[in-house]
């Protein structure tokens, strides 16, 4: 099997996109990746997208989105797994360039948040936990956090102020991404004093909801045109696990086994181990799902997560940089496009053109795309390919 | 909520109405198909005695529609005595502060209005501090 690999990838900023429809977005960022791939044309688009038949009232991006490229009659499908869409969307075109149906596919992440505000923005978004037994007591995701945050602190008892390094993290990457929504350092005092949204998750911990589109193009190594100059990426590893999808029914909720489930099943396909990869492209969502990520996937002992925020482990220049543009936190959070984010962010390291937020020699990396609080989890390995 | 969702899962709601595995025994809450611990199939109808501690808790100062009305409130993960885990707000509060490990005990309450759209109160299961039952 010839490698499956990132032909292309394409982005618009992150933000709130009053001026530009759910459709709009997604066709700029399918055009930009089919463009830096050499034009070549895909057979199929795979969609990452959460709420667009809630808050846009519209379904079937499959026709839609295809249709509004200029690309009527291939396969269109969307994929819907919560803030793990995006990531499950690539997957899901990983697989069928790497099965040899398709040759060529493109894969888009897209969220329209703006159509709606407020409470009625937080209950569409809350329909992604569990409807009739945790929607229905009036929670939302950033409860869940809460939650899982306060039982942290009382079982591993981290100084609350650790935690935070996370959002400071990300803000100091996000400076040099242009395509960012918070493009600001804040500091340790902002974080401290940061309003409380949902106890003990703060204003700092949780990623604001955005709008945004992210399209990459995969394709064979055989298949890219000789007008591509840039590198390319390989997809290595591709895994998915999920976990049950109310909180309540884990018996131990710190340990997101789907997200260590997904970097394990990722790892092995590419026959490394975690501690191979130059960087980890994490889910920081909320700054607690940062901390048990790196618990799951090994770096950290359990309960001790928290700690290599401290020491300079995940910066750009440490030993394991993570956020390494921006991250949820201050990228943005566009929920069902984030995965794709992610994706064109490791990607553009890999390729050399993360520009002042490039990664020295980075060559491989380790994406994780987290829906809820780890109910599903997608993990992907992507090596710059040589030559 | 839609009528006849919120009837299908009245026993749930107002009675804490759960299972008892036939073949391993553990109790269910909420009722499934399929028993989480042995995977048999489980239909025997079980109610919980409502009695429970507090496993983790959150202050919400966002709600999403229909609950604006609550602001602020507590959510807790509350340990049933026999077992299961159950996601419930906390009510009756006073100006107790929330701890992890702390008694609590069911109650009915309103949880939800559709305002004038549908109409509907949602009633259906609260938890609040265990010492309450004594006034």
């Amino acid at each position: 099997m010839s490698d499956v690999v990132i032909a292309g990838v394409g982005q618009i900023p992150v933000g709130e996109h009053w001026d530009v429809s759910l459709r709009s977005q997604a066709v700029r960022a399918v055009l930009a990746a089919i463009k830096d791939a050499g034009g070549l044309k895909p057979q199929a688009m795979y969609i990452g997208n959460l709420l667009a038949p809630t808050v846009s009232h519209q379904s079937n991006l499959g026709a839609l989105l295809p249709d509004w490229s200029n690309l009527t009659g291939i396969e269109g499908i969307t994929v819907e797994a919560a803030g793990a869409s995006g990531g499950g969307a690539f997957r899901l075109g990983y697989l069928a360039v790497a099965s040899g149906f398709v040759d060529t596919a493109v894969v888009v992440g897209v969220e329209k948040i703006t159509d709606v505000v407020g409470p009625e923005l937080e209950r569409a978004i809350a329909e992604s936990t569990d409807y009739d037994y945790e929607l229905a007591q009036g929670l939302t995701l950033t409860a869940q956090a809460g939650l899982v945050m306060q039982l942290y602190l009382h079982q591993y008892k981290p100084p609350r102020e650790a935690f935070a390094a996370f959002p400071m993290l990300a803000h100091e990457n996000a400076v040099g991404n242009p395509f960012a929504m918070y493009r600001k350092p804040i500091s340790q005092k902002a974080y401290d004093s940061a309003p409380m949204v949902s106890e003990p998750v703060n204003l700092m911990d949780m990623a604001p909801y955005a709008d945004g589109a992210a399209a990459v193009v995969l394709t064979r190594r055989d298949l890219v045109p000789d007008s591509v100059s840039h590198p390319l990426v390989k997809v290595s590893g591709s895994s998915v696990a999920s976990d049950t999808l109310a909180l309540h029914d884990r018996s131990d909720p710190l340990a997101f086994d789907a997200a260590r489930l997904s970097v394990e099943g990722a790892c092995r396909q590419a026959g490394i181990l975690p501690q191979d990869v130059d960087f980890f492209e994490l889910t920081d969502a909320f700054s607690i799902y940062a901390v048990l990520s790196l618990e799951a996937a090994g770096f950290a002992p359990r309960g001790e997560g928290w700690k290599l925020g401290l020491d300079g482990t995940l910066r750009r220049d440490g030993k394991l940089p993570i956020l390494t543009m921006g991250g949820f936190k201050a990228r943005g959070n566009p929920l069902g496009a984030a995965g794709v984010y992610q994706i064109v962010e490791a990607a553009l390291q890999l390729r050399g053109e993360a520009g002042s937020n490039q990664i020295p020699n980075a060559r491989r990396a380790l994406v994780q795309n987290l829906g809820g609080p780890a109910s599903t989890a997608v993990a992907h390995v992507l090596e710059r390919v040589n030559g | 909520m839609e009528n006849p969702r919120h009837w299908r899962i009245r026993k749930q709601r107002y009675a804490l109405v759960g299972e008892v595995c036939p073949h391993c025994e553990v109790k269910i809450f909420p009722p499934r198909d399929v028993c989480p611990n042995c995977g048999g199939e489980a239909k025997t109808q079980f109610a919980f005695s409502g009695k429970g501690t507090v496993f983790s808790f959150t202050v919400m100062n966002d709600a999403p529609a229909g609950y604006e009305k609550n602001l602020p409130y507590a959510v807790a993960l509350v340990k049933l005595e026999e077992g299961p885990i159950v996601t419930a707000q906390l009510t009756d509060l006073g100006d107790q502060p929330v701890e992890i490990g702390m008694p609590v005990e069911m109650v009915t309450r309103r949880i939800r209005d559709d305002g004038d759209e549908k109409g509907i109160i949602v009633y259906g299961y609260k938890f609040r501090p265990a010492f309450a039952s004594q006034h």
